[in-house]
């Protein structure tokens, strides 16, 4: 195991320190023999936690693979993500998840943690074995039906309560189905204009609302995946108020997109949930500083480029975020004033290993030395190409963004140094 | 003026050029033998017809023969767009092969959008999905003008199925534009969410809206909405929003009945409404239709210069 030494550099932007990493650990005492790595002007964070990452492996290795993933995530400052269910095969048995989670381990590059299906197949109709899942080597702690809504509330009650055995949580893509037939974007002036059949706030929140109740009633956790709109933080804000257990998330396009980039009719800004309007966008920034959404999750999709380059109506929804989500939530949040980087830290780390189920990460000796180390002065523009990602479906590109991960470590190994991947 | 993808596109003054280029070409066959114009010689026109439309289709290959362009017509069925191809190797073929314009007719709107960031030609949208329809705009204006005298300051009712109608979202753009009033008048279901802010007036009542209008426009209730909730059924739907007799008897005395065809007879229209030699200007708009489309052409084509 090699030993660093990162001199200077500002833990969640506070006063500098030399940060030892020695056995994988933050470390004290002697750094005689250790290797000097010089962070003067670059903040500290713990390693990064996805809650919500499409790897395509297996299935569409054209459009993603762990190992490609792997690297992205790395290159983004992330130590660990969530590879969600719906590949091909879906991952609904002990034997997919072990394949992933296996994967993942080979790449080396961040911590895969594979999410089990709810229902075979995605199919909403029976649970899959979830206990199967919680049990193999991947110790599948989330469980979710994603892009698909768990929509039979009888199931969904049954999944709340089955994975409280042993410390799972649910976590729900919520759309009500048959209010989203054949939706392609926001339902409102825009897709009015555009002739796009729209997507109604109202079906996320009538699922978010029926399934907090859900969750109290039986006293399970919930978690919802990918909130987008206003009326989603009042419901969520409501229920955390009565005391349910549910945790949420937003994904940084939903922290800065809006619905009228789909004027251009590039389905580069296709995704699901759609972009929303600017209300919705102030409503999810406001709900995240407060806490009523608890973390920032990805959702990165990425999609061969046959699957974008089409006409809107037939093009798969989805976006990169992987390498650009700690960008965009500094550009949305903290220089904002919404979030300082202890308040980022919380809401990428902190909060969505909690959900997780992962240790807590921490800039403190002894902690696993998972972390990554970002340069706050930096501008950037995400070019398609040079992204570590299989696909190139970046809402991003030439857009200048703030912030830059320079190094990132897992259990104290570089996996990123001077921005470029280790392996 | 490159593309023509959206009636928005069109300022005013661009609007009344193809309307008064289209009067040209009028004047220019009327009373000829050979009904043909020398301008577009040597331009190659693709009509690119993704979905089936024989009228709009045949309006757009007698406008560009009319003007001796080399017209080719290529329908997804029986062409290797069946086969799978992407609309994107399409462009890129046609690309290669050289043509000048490319009149997309497409059901997924917007398809003539992105065909516009693949080509080098210019594209005409033919109608999208339920997005637009500029050139049925056009020659709706066209035929109020000829019928009317003007456009500015008329008063017209666009009857129906607003929400999946591309030729309601054009002719909103294109009557804001040169000036008249537009009343929207459907079931509250048959209209989108945001039209609050569209450049239109909006009605749930049909009786009320045609006393007050210069020309009334109807608009084709598609079979396939049955049974979607949109509205009890066909017989409810024609009660409260069909053009009857009784109803064009409501219109004063000089208004236009207008259809962009093809009409559910007995559904939105009475047969005796359609076939009324006064009021009704349907056949007419078809004609009209030809010239609207040559001026189209011509303009894009650069036969201006």
């Amino acid at each position: 195991m090699s030993t660093w030494l990162i001199k200077g550099v500002a833990p969640y932007g506070g006063d500098p320190v030399d940060l030892l990493v020695a056995d994988g650990v933050i470390a004290e005492g002697s750094a005689a023999g250790a290797q000097v790595l010089d962070a003067a002007g670059l903040v500290a964070l713990p390693g990064l936690v996805d809650l919500h990452t499409h790897l395509r492996e297996p299935g569409r290795e054209d459009a993603e693979t762990v190992q490609t993933g792997s690297r992205a995530a790395a290159l983004g400052g992330y130590t660990a993500v969530h590879a969600m269910a719906n590949t091909d095969p879906v991952a609904d048995t002990a034997g997919v998840v072990e394949q992933v989670w296996r994967l993942g381990r080979e790449a080396g590059l961040v911590d895969v943690r594979p999410v089990g299906a709810v229902t075979v197949g995605l199919r909403g109709e029976r649970l899959a074995e979830l206990g199967a899942m919680a049990d193999s080597a991947a110790r599948v702690r989330v469980f979710s039906d994603d892009g698909m809504a768990v929509h039979d509330p009888q199931l969904m009650r049954r999944a709340l309560e089955y994975v409280k055995a042993f410390g799972g949580v649910v976590a729900q893509h919520a759309e009500e189905p048959r209010l989203t037939e054949g939706a392609q974007m926001n339902e409102g002036v825009v897709a009015a204009r555009l002739g796009l059949t729209g997507w109604p706030a109202a079906a996320e929140e009538a699922m978010i609302a029926r399934d907090v109740l859900l969750a109290a009633h039986v006293g399970s956790r919930l978690h919802v995946c990918h909130v987008s709109t206003a009326g989603s933080v009042d419901i969520l804000r409501w229920a955390k108020a009565k005391g349910t257990r549910v945790t949420a998330e937003v994904t940084p396009h939903h922290l800065l997109l809006t619905d009228d980039l789909a004027a251009t009719y590039d389905p580069v800004y296709k995704v699901n949930p759609p972009l929303r309007t600017a209300q919705d966008v102030a409503a999810l920034r406001a709900g995240l500083a407060d806490g009523t959404i608890d973390a920032i999750a990805t959702d990165h999709a990425p999609h061969a480029l046959e699957d974008k380059e089409t006409e809107w109506g037939a093009a798969r929804p989805g976006m990169l975020g992987l390498e650009t989500a700690l960008s965009v939530a500094v550009l949305a949040m903290r220089e904002t004033g919404l979030l300082d980087w202890r308040g980022l830290a919380e809401r990428m780390s902190a909060a969505p290993a909690r959900i997780g189920g992962l240790p807590a990460p921490g800039l403190v000796v002894g902690a696993p030395a998972s972390l990554t180390l970002v340069d706050p002065a930096a501008r950037w523009t995400p070019d398609p190409a040079a992204s570590a990602s299989r696909s190139r479906n970046t809402p991003y590109a030439g857009r200048e963004l703030p912030a830059r991960v320079v190094a990132t470590f897992l259990r104290g190994e570089p996996t990123v140094l001077d921005g470029k991947a280790t392996r | 003026m490159k593309h023509l993808l959206s009636a928005g596109d069109l300022s005013r003054d661009e609007a009344l050029t193809v309307l008064d280029t289209a009067v040209r070409m009028d004047e220019a066959l009327a009373g000829r033998e050979v009904k043909k114009l020398p301008t577009l010689r040597g331009r190659t026109v693709v009509n690119l017809f993704f979905e089936d439309s024989t009228r709009t289709r045949i309006s757009f290959e007698l406008a560009a023969k009319r003007l001796s362009a080399d017209v080719v017509t290529f329908s997804a069925k029986g062409s290797s767009v069946s086969k799978g191809e992407s609309l994107k190797d399409t462009a890129l073929t046609l690309e290669a092969m050289g043509a000048d314009a490319v009149v997309c007719r497409h059901a997924m709107s917007g398809a003539p959008h992105r065909l516009a960031g693949w080509v080098r030609g210019s594209v005409l949208n033919a109608g999208d999905g339920t997005h637009e329809h500029p050139t049925q705009a056009l020659l709706d204006a066209y035929t109020m003008r000829r019928r009317l005298g003007r456009v500015d300051g008329l008063r017209v009712a666009i009857v129906g199925d607003v929400l999946h109608s591309r030729v309601a979202r054009s002719n909103v753009l294109l009557l804001h534009t040169l000036g008249a009033e537009v009343t929207l008048v459907a079931p509250p279901t048959l209209l989108p969410v945001g039209v609050a802010e569209w450049p239109a007036a909006v009605s749930y009542d049909l009786d009320a809206t045609l006393p007050k209008a210069d020309v009334v426009m109807m608009l084709r209730v598609q079979r396939e909405r049955m049974g979607q909730a949109y509205f009890p059924s066909e017989r409810e739907y024609s009660r409260r929003y069909g053009l009857d007799r009784h109803r064009m008897g409501l219109l004063p005395d000089d208004a236009i009945v207008m259809h962009p065809g093809p009409m559910n007879r007995g559904m939105e229209i009475a047969a005796e409404v359609a076939d009324d030699p006064r009021r009704s200007t349907i056949v007419e708009q078809v004609s009209n239709g030809v010239s609207v489309r040559m001026a189209v052409l011509y303009l894009l084509l650069g036969g201006a210069q």
